[in-house]
């Protein structure tokens, strides 16, 4: 599988539902992708994620039996990084940049706009799992600050006065 | 038919998220449309580093640079440029209005630009391999199979003086000496991708724009160094450039430039990509080393040093995206060549990504030895919106800022550390009167106390104990003995953290105090903001003189803070007001201020 491929955002939403169970035989695919690959751990739960949208605790324990690493090894590397939740997460997920030229822009107001408009928090799901509201630190478009990236979306000079506006065909989920 | 026109298209990251692909594919229908495909090459490109422009297009043999273009210009563009012949002169950049006529070398932001790293960006389509080889791509790499030794090629690269473009400034020949000099069957070759510093996004725009020069650099390290696998170690955030690699890798294998037996050689060498997964610690050499063997990416002590003992224990040597793109071109053109461009301290150009409040943003590449001014003014353009220059931060959560007085500065890696701030990767953020230092210093500590592995107590504890100081200065309860606290904590930090990342973190605050000293007592004797920034320490109002009671405001506040009848002057009531700033940006009288 391509690197490329393994990064699109089409979380299954109905694997949410799914029995965890279920998806063993897709993880026994991916790991025999990285089965002589050193260092197979991270891009296994990458794949996992991609695929699940989330890394249940199930998987993990898979995992963990499957490459024969300890349990509390994967979830100590789980919880290092951040692109990793174990929590699903929503439809659409929001991430507000907030590397320094974002943040010079305004890129603090527009995260704060965010989240009044849509009741969460930094690193929550709103209650109808719409949306998570995450943080980002820089998307490479500095010279179009402040950025938003909504899923793929980038939206550029995004302005607090104009964040109900820009959520509307994510809401009426016109583009998922 | 021979061709008549090329149109280049950028689709670096900042252009295509405003709608340059939706230009490319215009572009194309319209050609055919119009009867003239045939006639015209139309081609996507890696950036132009003039972003704050874009999207850009700029079309060929003419050199007219067509800025802000939208999707819907694609049909005037094709049936006036290209069937009649006319430039279409509302879309050309022109900021000296008396010339309508904008060349690329007539452009201020080009003009005191010299590109080595980005030689290829915003003039080759990044997903054919031809248009790089036309460009002498790959002539480096068949010159160093054929005609040199390895010890030809870290002698060349020792006359260049090329240092590492990752922070650090590192010698590159000493690296690439270490690991060839070991004796091991196994050896690896690095490309740091991962480019952490928030505000930078000269790695990413090389690889989107350039992709095979850093896969024929690693490829020539591989060869000089003895190692026969390499890895690219890149942020997940970058799915762009991701794909741009892979198609590089997959055509470099096609003709055999990558893979078993280069070009007939004998050498075999090839390249696997690895992703981040949002830790930006891992930017650090060893934590990214450990990332890739699968452990959470933790820093190790060096020595021993990657080139002696890297990756899985064996040598490795690993480089900057920016580091690796030099490469091809020290080797053709001759280390000797490359040695007369810069300073005596630091060799070559270096890519800056200038952001924050200039009115050009977008990625520079200039001589080692420009000054700030030249970047800033005449490359920049200044200050955005009139406002008045206050600082310039380089070197990211490990550096500081650069004032007014010091804008003359030839910049290199010596004259930034004398300063007390450092050139770091590249990311370059201005800042102008509204800008609060003791705020921006915050957000600097506030990130590398969310990004400290935890592992070694200085960094974990003193990070956080600094940030807390600061969040209290800003609250408006600071104390004067707090700044010696932060001093004190800040030495600490430098002498006794395991890594870059904790030795740096304080810099920001040392750097700032030492400049803006003035600023972190008005927060703390005054409790007065003077940028207007710590909203604890301001509160919005509305001037009785210009409000002309329109009720935008009213309408727009989340929080129904704003009273007042229609064409009656409107109250803010600091109690139930969160200061968002929503009335401010709403006004179109300039009524709302802050105080
Ligand atoms: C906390 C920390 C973060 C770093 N982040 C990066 C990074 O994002 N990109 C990079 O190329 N080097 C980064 N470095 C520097 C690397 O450790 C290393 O010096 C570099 O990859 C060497 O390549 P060079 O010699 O070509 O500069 C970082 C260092 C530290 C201490
Ligand atoms: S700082 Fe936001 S895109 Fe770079």
């Amino acid at each position: 599988m391509a690197v490329a491929d393994s990064l699109s955002n089409n979380t299954a939403d109905a694997n949410h539902e799914m029995n965890p169970s279920d998806t063993f035989p897709m993880i026994d695919t991916i790991i025999e992708q990285y089965r002589d690959t050193g260092g197979a751990l991270i891009p296994v739960l990458q794949s996992t994620q991609n695929l699940l949208g989330y890394l249940p605790k199930e998987s993990l324990q898979y995992i963990s039996r499957a490459l024969k690493i300890p349990y509390s090894e994967v979830t100590g590397v789980v919880t290092f990084y951040s692109f990793f939740s174990t929590v699903p997460r929503g439809k659409h997920v929001i991430r507000v940049c907030l590397g320094t030229a974002c943040y010079v822009r305004g890129g603090k107001d527009v995260l704060e706009t965010f989240s009044r408009e849509l009741g969460i928090k930094v690193g929550e799901t709103s209650e109808d799992r719409q949306f998570s509201l995450e943080i980002g630190r820089c998307f490479g478009a500095c010279g179009l600050a402040p950025v938003v990236m909504i899923d793929e979306d980038v939206h550029q000079r995004v302005k607090p006065t104009k964040i109900r506006e820009l959520l509307v065909p994510y809401r009426n989920g016109e583009e998922s | 038919m021979a061709l008549r026109n090329y149109i280049l298209v950028c689709g670096g990251t900042g252009c295509e998220s405003a709608g340059a692909d939706s230009i490319y594919k215009n572009l194309i229908s319209e050609c055919e449309l119009q009867g003239v495909a045939d006639e015209v090459q139309i081609i996507k490109t890696g950036c132009f580093g003039f972003c704050e422009q874009g999207p850009i297009v700029k079309i060929l043999p003419e050199d007219s640079f067509y800025v802000q273009v939208k999707p819907e210009d694609a049909k005037e563009l094709v049936s006036e440029h290209i069937v009649k012949g006319r430039e279409v002169a509302r879309l050309l950049y022109n900021k000296n209005e008396s010339k309508k006529h904008a060349k690329v070398e007539d452009i201020e932001f080009y003009q005191k630009q010299f590109r080595i790293v980005l030689r290829n960006c915003g003039f080759i389509n990044p997903e054919n391999i031809d248009e790089y080889v036309a460009r002498e791509g790959y002539a480096a790499l068949e010159k160093v199979l054929f005609e040199m030794t390895p010890d030809d090629v870290i002698n060349e690269l020792k006359v260049a003086g090329l240092r590492g473009r990752g922070g650090a400034g590192f010698p590159s020949w000493m690296k690439w000496n270490f690991t060839k000099q070991v004796e091991d069957d196994v050896k690896y070759v690095v490309c740091n991708a991962d480019e952490g510093d928030p505000g930078a996004y000269m790695d990413r725009s090389t690889l989107e724009g350039d992709p095979h020069s850093i896969l024929e650099a690693m490829t020539i390290a591989g060869y000089t160094c003895g190692a026969s696998k390499g890895y690219i170690y890149i942020r997940a955030e970058y799915p762009l450039a991701i794909k741009r690699l892979e198609i590089a890798m997959g055509q470099a294998r096609e003709y055999g430039l990558l893979g078993e037996d280069i070009l007939g050689s004998g050498f075999g060498f090839d390249i696997e990509i690895r992703l981040g997964a949002g830790a930006f610690v891992c930017g650090e050499e060893t934590a990214l080393l450990a990332s890739i063997e699968g452990e959470r990416g933790m820093p190790r002590p060096r020595p021993p040093f990657p080139a002696v003992k890297g990756l899985w224990g064996r040598p490795t040597v690993i480089n900057n995206v920016e580091t690796w793109a030099n490469i091809p071109v020290i080797l053709l053109k001759g280390g000797e060549w490359f040695s007369k461009i810069g300073t005596d301290d630091s060799k070559g150009t270096k890519v800056f990504a200038l952001t924050g409040k200039i009115r050009n943003s977008g990625l520079v590449e200039v001589p080692m030895g420009t000054t700030l001014r030249e970047i800033i003014f005449d490359i920049g353009g200044g200050i955005a919106n009139g406002r008045e220059f206050k600082a310039v931060q380089t070197g990211g959560p490990s550096g500081g800022v650069i004032t007014k007085e010091h804008l003359d500065t030839p910049i290199d890696y010596g004259s930034l550390t004398g300063l007390g701030s450092m050139m770091g990767s590249g990311g370059m953020i201005v800042m102008d009167e509204d800008d609060c230092i003791v705020d921006v210093t915050k957000f600097y500590l506030g990130f590398s106390v969310d990004e400290s592995c935890g592992k070694c107590s200085p960094c974990r504890i003193g990070g956080r104990s600094l940030y807390n100081l600061l969040d209290k200065i800003t609250k408006g309860d600071g104390e004067m003995e707090d700044i010696d606290k932060m001093k004190e904590i800040g030495a600490a930090m430098k002498k006794a953290s395991l890594c870059g990342l904790g030795q740096t973190a304080p810099n920001p605050i040392l750097s700032t105090l030492h400049y803006f000293e003035k600023e972190y007592l008005a927060h703390i004797k005054d409790k007065r903001c003077p940028a207007g920034k710590c909203k604890e320490l301001i509160s919005y109002n509305i001037l009785a003189d210009k409000c002309i009671g329109c009720t935008a405001c009213a309408r727009k506040c989340p929080v129904d803070a704003i009273i007042g009848e229609r064409r009656q002057l409107h109250r803010i009531d600091p109690d139930l007001c969160i200061k968002c700033g929503v009335c401010l940006e709403t006004c179109k009288f300039g009524a709302v201020f802050v105080r």
